[in-house]
């Protein structure tokens, strides 16, 4: 550094002649231009603006010059290094781009790589098809309601007007648990139904009542295609004051564009039942073929077996005999009551061929089933 | 019942074009339920004509005799040349009328005819046996037809080949739709025709002179009418048409007075019985059985008698058992042809009965000797006891015109008055039940319609007819209108329900259970609950186990399983092989469901009356007498738990993932779940951890013990779970309280200690957190080992405690200070002391 000077013009001072400021601007742009690396780049920016640069060394003179003659110089100085920053900058923003975009490149994995690493699993589809039952019904403003497997025969056969010679009784081809002394006579069966559930809520608290009571229950069937000993069932009952065959039509209808879907016609059968009077069974049009398999042998039909119909389950209006012994008073409250076999809704719900498949465990089938159904 | 569509056409007209399935939609409507509807005949195609035999000549060399016949087919054959057949059969003569079918004709199967080389001979067509023509498949022989039949007549229509008939499973309120009768009154109601009722008949008045008859239980038996033919021919034979109606009917032919006595069961619905009169010895008496009884039915089986047994006798004994089987000793006989003489013999006086017998009687004794007969199967439900003259009457007249019989003058006809019943009726009772108006109009021309007479107004007095004896009371007459009426008229209508109050605590946990589970990766299945002796021998259980203590049925499914299950894991370990089995190796399933404990005193449920709610009391008896049904869930595991892959190694399935399924039902349960070291079959001694909430003991998990795994053939480690929801449940619920969540900065201290092999980490944990204090805001095991760096009979524990306050920054010393006296606090308890210290 020169010592102050304080009489002479600042183009005297060498450093912070314009020419040679500009040529040091130039060098350190194209030092910065020719960088082909960050590394480099680097170098250049410690040669070009570093302490020890021309241009620095420039700025340092300024100091020393005359106050008249400081602004310009500061001007020429200040510009010098702007473009000079720009440049480096720049230059910067170029070579770390090219470096990210190689990096990135060098990371990048196969994505389709198959990750089973956490094992699935799956609720089963019966579970899920009776809680979604459950939530139509619960969204109605019914209860769930639940009862023992083991049940008194009076529960399951007595109270729901099936006396002890009622033909129906051997219809239902019952498991009998054996009494204390080994004979058949200990009163209690294996349900055949969730019907006694419904005998128990009206029992156990006063109308109105809307239940719906989902469940497993046996029968003394041989496990095949289309049978098991052991089913589930949900059942509904419905008694309130003024409730009639309509209300249980209208009911059934609103379950079935839920559970199904619209535009299937429904068809209601006169059948019989000990517990409801009158009674009905109900016949969903074959979603498949829509009837079209019938009397038709060229395009049968696996789902309704070229009937056009599946049955969904059975229903009526509550018979006064079972409210009578359930501790209902006929003359003021009416019912209905409904059941549905759920093994039968998947298997046609979900195109099930085999129910032995639902019984048998196998995790292939429950697994595409998920969470919800 | 099975209803040829050919014979219901008698007693009602139907419309010409109208098909089986048309009338089957009509009355499934009505309420019968149609299950098929079969098409008889329906891929035969002609010619099938009447052949007489010409001549037969036996081929002989061959492993089987063959004959070779010519056959006059008259005109069919376009030649009226002798049609030239070869025939395997035998059971046929020359100059036999026969059923020939000719080439170009197709039989049921589709089996189609051509002429063909057989037996070294042509063969233009076949002789017919019964099976090949779709008759039945009982016969194998040829069929013979009667002498008069004219060579070339067509047989399709002479044997009544084309048919449809329904099939109706009668459900046991309509007993009187297991007769054509039944079923053509339904259908005439639904087509809105009169019936041509079979049962009206003309029948002479009883009299004195009739087959005597004492009836001493007319509770039991409260018709009894007998009508005796004499003079059958034992030759004459059922003739086609009557056959024919019996195959349609499922009814087997076997001689024609016991064909008879089918087919008018058939068409009036009355079960009748024919006795040889020369084998009843004296006059037919009706009682309950004495004690120690004995009767051997046509069946041939001698049966012991209950002294409820209702029997019809003569004084040799029973004779047969009222409404369910006749005797053997006094049955008719089925015809015998003298070799020699080409004489028949056979029964040639018979009585026929028709009685009316109390329908649980029947049943019960149907029951008792396991025998649902026909004639059982229609009493139980109900026969009409006005039909019984009629049905004998019907009977009588067809001994006298097929089979050549006289009719005897006396008639027998003893009858227990029958009180007419009424039932009252509101007129709008069927507008109330439906939630429809159908008018008091309609009420009554319904109710007439089904044979009832009604008479009033706002009231009707109603008089069911014979046949319906299931129209007890106003609901039952409510039915049958609305049924008629048709179930499709009645509007849809949704009652207004009251709010709910959703699912209950419990069953929300039940569901948020099964989600937790199968979100950790088990699938759910579902097993049935029967287990035998094995299955609880192959889990180790000692013989005083509790779950060696069952809830027994009496015909259980498979004898060798008799019993209900008092835990879950038979069923699924048996999954788990049966999943094995097909090579799904790497396994994690779960089950949720009851098992069933037979309580400390076994009690016998009482019938309680039906006329009125039992009291509280008595419905507790019922319960007492039920096993106590509590629910559990249970998971098990096999083979890799998380997989080995590109990502690095997996794990094996072991006792931890099954004590942590536990842990992950207990979170849905937001219950805090202690485990402690136990030992319970069928677990692995050192490998079980018991499952508890505060004190109580709700469960066990851990590996299998290796001789349970090698006995139910599973993999070595195969590990298993098993909870009490309930329990667990009942020890949670508490509401979350949200905890404060200081922001302030973490310092985290590790922790190595060094303890008797022996002490539970569970303790080590325990003791850590109490001596931290306050300040310990998680505490975490990292590491365990054994071996030489920790020392004979001892094992390290590594700790990272994660220290922070709630209002300031930590300085280094508190928490030194505090893991300092976590230490310290594990040593006194548990005798840890710091690694390397
Ligand atoms: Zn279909």
């Amino acid at each position: 550094m020169s010592a102050p000077n304080k009489s002479y013009d600042p183009v005297e001072v060498e450093a912070l002649k314009p020419e040679v400021v500009e040529q040091a601007r130039d060098e350190a742009v194209a030092a910065f231009a020719a960088a082909g690396s960050l590394d480099e780049l680097k170098a250049a920016k410690v040669a070009h603006t570093g302490d020890r640069s021309p241009l620095s060394l420039a700025n340092r003179e300024i100091g020393a010059l005359p106050p008249h003659a400081k602004a310009a110089a500061g001007k020429l100085i200040g510009q010098a290094r702007g473009a000079v920053n720009q440049a480096l900058a720049k230059r910067q923003a170029e070579l770390e781009a090219e470096r990210d975009a190689r990096v990135l490149v060098e990371e990048a994995v196969d994505v389709t790589l198959p990750y089973d690493r956490a094992p699935r699993g799956a609720r089963h589809p019966l579970t899920t098809l009776a809680e979604r039952i459950e939530d139509t019904f619960v969204a109605m403003g019914y209860e769930v309601a639940e009862g023992p497997e083991v049940e008194a025969e009076w529960l399951n056969f007595d109270a729901l007007n099936l006396d002890q010679d009622h033909p129906a009784r051997s219809m239902q081809d019952t498991f009998f648990v054996q009494a204390p002394d080994g004979t058949p006579d200990s009163g209690v069966v294996l349900r055949t139904q969730t019907s006694p559930v419904q005998a128990r809520t009206m029992l156990d608290r006063e109308p109105p009542i809307y239940v719906v009571c989902p469940g497993r229950v046996y029968r003394t069937d041989e496990l095949d295609a289309t049978h098991t000993p052991v089913f589930r069932q949900v059942e509904g009952l419905a008694v309130d004051e003024g409730i009639t065959f309509a209300d249980l039509k209208g009911t059934i209808e609103l379950l079935v564009s839920k559970l199904i879907g619209d535009g299937l016609q429904l068809r209601w059968r006169p059948s019989y039942f000990p517990f409801t009077e009158p009674s009905a069974e109900i016949d969903l049009q074959c979603f498949v073929c829509r009837g079209e398999s019938v009397g038709n042998p060229d395009r049968p039909c696996r789902t309704c077996s070229s009937e056009g119909w599946i049955e969904l389950g059975g229903c009526g209006v509550v018979n006064p005999r079972v409210l009578v012994a359930c501790g209902v008073d006929p003359s003021r409250y009416s019912g209905f009551a409904f059941g549905l076999g759920l093994e039968r809704i998947l298997m046609n719900r979900h195109n099930v061929a085999d129910m032995r498949d639902m019984v048998e465990g196998d995790v292939r089938f429950t697994l595409p089933f998920g969470m919800e159904i | 019942m099975r209803v040829p569509l050919s014979w219901l056409r008698e007693y009602v007209d139907l419309p010409a074009g109208e098909t089986g399935r048309d009338v089957a939609a009509r009355l499934v409507r009505a309420g019968l339920e149609v299950e098929t509807v079969e098409q008889l005949g329906a891929d035969l195609k002609g010619p099938l004509v009447v052949g007489e035999v010409l001549s037969i000549e036996e081929l002989s060399g061959f492993k089987k005799p063959i004959r070779h016949c010519f056959v006059n087919v008259g005109a069919a054959n376009g030649t009226g040349e002798p049609q030239e057949i070869v025939c395997g059969a035998t059971n046929f003569a020359v100059g036999d009328k026969v059923v020939v079918v000719l080439p170009g004709a197709v039989l049921p199967g589709p089996f189609p005819i051509a002429a063909r080389q057989t037996y070294g001979h042509t063969s233009a067509g076949m002789i017919c046996s019964a099976r090949e023509l779709g008759m039945g498949d009982d016969h194998n022989g040829i069929i013979v037809l009667e002498p008069h039949h004219e060579p070339g007549t067509d047989a399709i229509e002479l044997l009544q080949l084309v048919d449809e008939v329904l099939d109706i499973a009668v459900t046991p309120d309509r007993g009187y739709c297991l007769s054509m009768r039944g079923v053509a009154r339904e259908a005439a109601a639904a087509y809105g025709l009169p019936l041509a009722d079979p049962a009206l008949l003309d029948v002479p008045p009883a009299n004195s002179y009739g087959y005597l008859v004492k009836v001493a239980d007319p509770a039991g038996c409260d018709r009894f009418v007998a009508r005796t033919v004499t003079g059958v021919d034992p030759s004459a034979q059922s003739p086609i048409w009557l056959q024919r109606r019996l195959q349609k009917s499922g009814i087997r032919p076997i001689s024609l007075t016991v064909d008879i006595t089918n087919y008018v069961m058939l068409e009036v619905g009355q079960p009748l019985h024919a006795y040889d009169r020369n084998r009843v010895d004296g006059p037919i008496q009706v009682r309950r059985a004495a004690a120690g009884e004995t009767l051997t039915t046509l069946d041939g089986v001698k049966r012991k008698l209950s002294t409820e047994d209702l029997l019809i006798c003569d004084n040799s004994g029973p004779i047969g058992l009222a409404g369910v089987m006749g005797g053997a000793t006094t049955e008719i006989l089925e015809p015998v042809v003298d070799p020699e003489t080409g004489q028949v013999t056979g029964s040639t006086d018979v009585i026929i009965e028709a009685a009316h017998f109390e329908p649980v009687a029947i049943a019960r004794s149907a029951k008792r000797h396991k025998l649902p007969s026909e004639a059982s199967k229609r009493f139980e439900r109900g026969v009409d006891p006005e039909a019984a003259r009629a049905a004998a009457q019907r009977a009588v007249d067809l001994l006298v015109l097929i089979a050549g019989g006289t009719a005897e003058a006396g008639v027998t006809d003893i009858a227990a008055p029958h009180p007419l019943r009424t039932i009252a009726i509101d007129a709008d009772l069927p507008d109330r039940v439906a939630g429809t108006g159908y008018g008091r109009e309609t009420v009554t021309r319904r109710l007439q319609e089904i044979g009832c007479t009604v008479v009033g107004t706002d009231i009707l007095e109603v008089t069911p007819p014979t046949w319906r004896p299931d129209l007890t009371d106003p609901y039952d007459l409510a039915e049958e209108v609305i049924r008629l009426e048709g179930y499709d008229n009645v509007p849809a209508r949704m009652p207004t329900v009251p709010p709910g109050r959703g699912l209950t605590e419990a069953q929300r946990f039940h569901r948020r259970a099964g989600v937790a589970l199968a979100g950790a990766g088990f699938v759910e299945v579902n097993n049935y609950p029967f287990v035998g002796e094995a299955a609880l021998d192959a889990l180790g259980l000692e013989p005083d186990d509790d779950r060696r203590r069952t809830v027994k049925l009496v015909n259980p499914l498979n004898d060798e399983e008799p019993g209900l299950r008092t835990t879950l894991l038979p069923g699924l370990l048996g999954a788990v092989r049966r999943n094995l089995g097909r090579g799904n190796t790497d396994l994690a399933v779960f089950e949720t469901g009851t098992v069933f404990l037979p309580k400390a005193e076994l009690k016998v449920a009482p019938r309680l009356p039906v006329d009125r709610r039992p009291s509280d009391a008595e419905l507790a008896e019922l319960d007492a007498a039920l096993p106590d049904q509590p629910r559990r869930i249970a998971v098990a595991l096999a083979g890799e738990r998380l997989p080995s892959g590109w990502w690095g190694k997996g794990a094996q399935a072991g006792w931890a993932d099954a004590v942590e399924a536990a842990r992950t039902v207990a979170r849905a349960a937001n219950v805090e779940l202690t485990v402690r070291q136990a030992q319970r079959a069928p677990w692995h001694p050192g490998r079980c951890a018991e499952l508890l909430v505060g004190d109580r003991v709700v469960g066990h998990a851990g590996e299998l013990h290796p001789r349970v795994t090698k006995a139910l053939h599973l993999p070595e480690r195969t590990a298993a779970m098993e909870i009490d929801v309930d329990l667990l449940f009942a020890g949670g619920g508490q509401r979350v309280s949200g905890p404060a969540v200081s922001s302030y900065p973490v310092a985290t201290q590790d922790v190595a200690l060094i303890v008797d092999a022996a002490v539970p980490a569970a303790e080590v944990e325990a003791a850590l957190r109490d001596g931290a204090g306050a300040l310990l805001e998680a505490i975490r095991l990292f590491d365990v080992f054994t071996g030489e760096q920790a020392g004979e009979g001892k094992k390290s524990l590594a700790y990272s405690l994660r220290f922070r306050a709630g209002d300031r920054t930590l300085t280094a010393d508190e928490a030194s200070a505090a893991r300092a006296n976590a230490v310290a606090v594990a040593g006194e308890r548990t005798g840890a002391v710091l690694r390397g210290v």
